[in-house]
């Protein structure tokens, strides 16, 4: 399988500020790669180097094999992008929207109407269509980003945070057509600070920590890998909580307390890419 | 070439619903048009409210719509999605730039046929008027392109258009001013108008006019470039 992103060494610094630091991976062609890291991790500044709108100060980095600096319209038109806060016209409706876009992307101008009431009626924004951006909701107008960005049927997608701030059932909904986009052979690029996002849609997940990819792989094994964090969560009677790892040496005090009648629950705590994280950096992930 | 016709296209649309920009550019001309027929005075000199709003025009309308777009651009992370798509700075610029450009066209043709003008004269008149709505535009750009937000863009806007706009016209009544005034490209414009019966050449003028375009553009080139690297 090729690889769509690699980046090599990559640094970029903003004055004394190095926001990305010797940055080195590799997204391979038609996988979900989620970039995991807190605001200001260099998450965004990585999209922007990746899509040419940035030049890194070191390094490099290609896109189709193509380097970043040097992206063509033959590359951009494979790319579709969703932002964190949607970046859509307001006062257009949501069908104008799309239609300046399927211009800019230099879509046929006869295949226009179609494409785009097709796609509208996908996000289930059909009956919307020509309400301006700023009545809609922000889950449709969530759909209505993710829309933009599917109009050119990307070969890469990247999502900067697609989730961010939605319901359950408006973030189920995304989840639903970025799994349909995977099998249809897109790769996908995202950030999020939503670890069950990550764990449920990533083949692959970096964690990002003030410039540096402290930890990569495929999510189960990166929690298999800090097995350790692994431990048991017992709640006593007394509404007292003991923690104990999850290994031989709790066999002693969980005896005792057994023999004692002491224990209302056990729950075992398997490491999350969340506790992977506070681990390597001694914060969270939010 | 494509992107910057979208562009445009977008923009005619937009502000259609975008009253604060519409009004920006109409509210001139239909002052003009109010003006030039409700106060008729023996002694003021001909066209004295067309010169007096033209220049005016030439100094808040460019200005502040091309500024409040691209600002508002800003904002709302639109700018950044379309360069995302492959839209160049450029194709950005002449897209935006040649819609406020040409609706300030549109105005300024309707001052001028307020006024009492030759076939030739409204020629020139027309011809200087675009002149301006360039150097306007170059300094809105600068504002909008330096600015994060609209509201920070309308701070920086209000008193570069009160400067710009009101200078003329009281360079009329005060000759301290007129000595200052006769610096920036609004008056350069309005003694350009004034003059149009007759219009000659003068190197100065056109020295002005290009110093004045020239640093407009600097400005913009520096807020590009400090947007540029300030933007993580």
């Amino acid at each position: 399988m090729n690889d769509t992103i690699v980046t090599e060494e990559i640094s970029h610094r903003f004055a004394t500020h190095t926001v990305l630091d010797h940055l080195s991976l590799k997204v391979r062609e038609g996988e979900v790669f989620g970039l995991l890291g807190p605001s200001g991790a260099g998450k965004t500044t990585l999209i922007k180097i990746l899509t040419g709108q940035l030049t890194q100060t070191d390094g490099q980095a290609t896109l189709f094999g193509t380097d970043t600096r040097k992206l063509r319209q033959e590359e951009h038109a494979k790319i579709g992008a969703m932002m964190d806060n949607f970046g859509l016209y307001e006062r257009l409706s949501a069908h104008d929207n799309l239609t300046f876009y399927a211009q800019i992307y230099q879509m046929p101008r006869h295949t226009i109407p179609d494409t785009t009431a097709d796609i509208l009626k996908r996000m289930g924004l059909y009956e919307a269509r020509k309400t301006a951006v700023s009545g809609l909701s922000k889950g449709m107008k969530n759909r209505l980003s993710l829309a933009r960005a599917l109009m050119n049927h990307p070969r890469l997608l990247f999502l900067d945070e697609p989730t961010s701030g939605l319901d359950p059932v408006t973030t189920r909904e995304i989840h639903a057509i970025l799994r349909e986009q995977k099998k249809k052979g897109t790769t996908i690029f995202l950030t999020t600070h939503n670890m069950f996002e990550a764990e449920s849609l990533c083949d692959h997940v970096g964690l990002l920590s003030n410039g540096h990819l402290i930890e990569y792989g495929e999510p189960a094994e990166i929690c298999r890998k800090y097995n350790h964090l692994n431990r048991l969560q017992i709640t006593l009677k007394n509404n007292d909580t003991v923690s104990l790892p999850n290994d031989s040496t709790a066999a002693a005090p969980l005896a005792g307390y057994l023999e004692k009648e002491a224990i209302s629950a056990i729950h075992s705590t398997e490491p999350t890419l969340e506790s992977v994280f506070i681990e390597l950096t001694g914060k969270g992930l939010d | 070439m494509k992107h910057a016709i979208a562009i445009f296209q977008k923009q005619l649309k937009d502000t259609v619903k975008n009253k604060a920009v519409l009004i920006q550019f109409i509210m001139f001309p239909i002052m003009t048009l109010i003006m030039n027929n409700a106060i008729q005075i023996n002694e003021l000199p001909e066209n004295f409210f067309v010169l007096l709003f033209a220049s005016m025009y030439i100094g808040m309308a460019p200005l502040t719509a091309i500024s409040a777009i691209i600002a508002e651009e800003k904002e709302q992370n639109t700018l950044r999605v379309l360069l995302m798509s492959n839209v160049k700075p450029a194709a950005y610029l002449i897209g935006v730039g040649s819609y406020v450009w040409l609706s300030c066209l549109l105005g300024s043709t309707v001052i001028c046929f307020a006024g009492s003008y030759t076939a030739k004269e409204r020629f020139f008149f027309l011809l200087i008027m675009s002149v301006g709505i360039l150097a306007s535009l170059l300094l809105g750009a600068a504002i909008g392109t330096f600015s994060k937000t609209q509201m920070m863009a309308t701070s920086l806007m209000v008193p570069t258009m009160i400067f710009f706009s009101f200078l003329p016209m009281l360079s009329l009544f005060n000759d301290t001013i007129a000595k200052v005034a006769k610096y920036t490209y609004s008056e350069q414009i309005r003694l350009a108008l004034s003059g149009i019966s007759d219009p000659q050449s003068s190197g100065e003028k056109t020295l002005i006019l290009m110093a004045n375009m020239l640093l407009f553009a600097g400005l913009f080139l520096a807020a590009y470039k400090k947007t540029l690297s300030a933007d993580a």
